[in-house]
């Protein structure tokens, strides 16, 4: 009787009775996710299994599509910030400024020195955010649980910077059309000055302590899940996964948004494209953005913090009260009510996990005819089941954390 | 060097009328072509000695319900990541006959970018080896990004344009 129950051919009736399928070929289905801890989001991966080996993956994406594309459709430029936040959420104001940025260069508004300067600020905390999280998730699975904790208390003061700075942790909504909602106030300078002098180039030199050299790590993670260069290019890398593979690009270099031409900074680069090298040139990048930040905050330009584009950018709460141009260009703004020009417009960042794109088409109606998010891990995820081909689970495993696929990202 | 209007004179040389309205909104150059010569035009502009579009950036879709003949959209957009150059294609396709060549066998990335535009908007790649949905859900019977479907439910009166002086 028990015999019977095991000897399950298909796919769903092995996931229905929660066990792993045998094929005729001996190969068995193992299914890995959607809800599994180390897949650190909501995907699923169904792999067949020759023994301990990965034959074959496929995965199903989708679990948390939220539709942002269409909501979009129907809200006015400025509340689209909010499902940008949504999309990386570990890396939030990246996304936010680069969909000002979008809209900025569609409205082809001048954005103030000093506001470039905290959004670099901003966005750098933000990568810096977001690479923590992923090497450090990437030691959890490896089995070194110790480095995860030292550095989220790193990461937890860049999220009380985000509180000083906008109000929100997670989910920022930072910054608005034409610049900053808010100035840098002193407190939050000097929080910013602590943590890229003080405290953060200790814990990362201790983590890089831990991890670089690490024998167990090592042995984990070289030549786990390479791709060459051409491989990554033809799979749509970008980021620090394709600079891992050996690829020099950078959107930050190739087409400086934001002042970023201003700063030194250099672009690491890794050899084999394999685990470990993701590692370390994520890690080589939150040095040079430490780098960044310094130089961005040495330097903060005096001057205003917003730039002049009344349609889009709401006016002092004092001046509402005060002035009736003021009063009517709130109304109109807080209703939605402004209509950009008509236009078409493609523009890039560089997200936490590469090229963060906004394609927007404006017909000169007050929302947007067509928005599209170039979402780099939605399209770098397809090669996993290529990389994971003949290496076993725990490898697997080790290649989904460097990877760093986010499921808010993937899935929109 | 390469400019926007190199790459226009190659194209031109190359392709003859298939490609057309050749505009630079916001700098980007943008070109129309027609479904046959899709793969072909990505293959040339991928294996070009000096061109070098080595890059595909994205394949989305736009609906244009109003538009006669040309109700949906394929927009490619390239680039060439030696010359920091970047190129955007489009291609126009009836709503009688939503059909367009696949371009995984010149960029494998293609694959997921395709099947999210088919899930959208129901536009057919043909010769792509899983032509399913992406993101939503299989037993789904319509494609949501098509303007016909409305974002709110038809049935609320409460906030119609009207009301908002619209």
């Amino acid at each position: 009787m028990a015999e019977e129950v095991f000897e399950a051919k298909t796919t769903s009736d092995a996931l229905a009775m929660n066990r792993p399928v045998v094929e005729d070929k001996g190969y068995t289905t193992l299914n890995l996710g959607p809800t599994h801890p180390a897949t650190h989001g909501v995907f699923q991966n169904i792999l067949t299994m020759d023994g301990d080996t990965i034959v074959h993956g496929e995965q199903t994406v989708g679990y948390i599509h939220r539709a942002f594309e269409k909501i979009a459709e129907r809200r006015p430029f400025y509340q689209i910030t909010t499902l940008t936040d949504r999309l990386n959420y570990c890396s939030s104001p990246i996304n936010n400024f680069g969909w000002h940025m979008t809209v900025e260069k569609l409205l082809q508004v001048d954005v103030p020195k000093r506001a470039e300067y905290i959004r670099v600020i901003m966005m750098e905390l933000a990568r810096i955010s977001d690479h923590v999280i992923c090497n450090s998730i990437l030691g959890v699975d490896t089995g070194a649980y110790s480095g995860f904790l030292y550095v989220f208390q790193e990461r937890e003061k860049i999220y009380e910077i985000y509180e000083e700075v906008c109000g929100a942790r997670l989910t920022t909504n930072m910054g608005r059309i034409g610049g900053m909602e808010r100035d840098l106030s002193p407190t939050a300078i000097a929080k910013i000055k602590d943590l890229v002098y003080n405290s953060l180039p200790k814990v990362l030199a201790e983590f890089e302590k831990l991890f670089d050299r690490n024998r167990i790590f090592m042995d984990r993670t070289v030549n786990v899940g390479g791709i060459t260069p051409e491989r990554a290019l033809d799979y749509g890398f970008t980021g620090p996964n394709l600079r891992a593979a050996g690829v020099d690009y950078d959107v930050r270099v190739m087409e400086p948004y934001s002042s970023y031409d201003d700063f030194d900074f250099n672009i690491p680069i890794g050899h084999n494209g394999d685990t470990y090298d993701r590692y370390l040139v994520r890690n080589m990048e939150m040095w040079e953005s430490i780098k960044i930040i310094r130089q961005a905050i040495e330097n903060l330009p005096e001057g205003p913090y917003y730039a002049n584009e009344n349609h889009y950018y709401l006016p002092p709460k004092k001046e509402v009260y005060r002035s009736m141009e003021a009063l009517i260009y709130h109304f109109k703004i807080v209703m939605g009510e402004i209509d950009a020009p008509v236009g078409e417009v493609y523009h890039a960042v560089e997200g936490g996990n590469g090229e963060v794109g906004y394609y927007l088409i404006s017909d000169g109606g007050r929302t947007p005819y067509r928005l599209h998010f170039r979402r780099p891990c939605f399209i770098y995820y397809q090669a996993y089941p290529e990389m994971c081909k003949g290496l076993t689970i725990s490898d697997a495993v080790a290649i989904m954390s460097s990877l760093n696929v986010i499921a808010g990202e993937l899935d929109a | 060097m390469i400019t926007n209007q190199t790459v226009v004179d190659d194209l031109v040389t190359q392709f003859g009328t298939s490609v057309t309205e050749f505009e630079q909104p916001y700098g980007m150059l943008t070109f129309t072509t027609i479904p046959e010569q899709i793969v072909e035009i990505l293959a040339y502009l991928k294996n070009h000695k000096t061109l070098k579009f080595n890059f595909l950036t994205d394949i989305t879709g736009v609906h244009f319900p109003d538009v006669e003949e040309k109700e949906f959209c394929v927009v490619y957009h390239l680039h060439s990541l030696e010359n920091n150059v970047r190129v955007r294609i489009k291609v126009y396709l009836p709503e009688a006959n939503l059909h367009i060549p696949t371009v995984i066998p010149v960029f494998v990335g293609a694959n997921w970018m395709e099947r999210e535009t088919f899930d959208f908007y129901g536009i057919i790649f043909d010769g792509h080896p899983k032509m399913e949905r992406i993101l939503n859900m299989e037993d789904m019977d319509y494609h949501p990004m098509r303007k016909q479907y409305p974002l709110e439910d038809a049935t609320r009166d409460d906030k119609i344009d009207a009301l908002f002086g619209r």
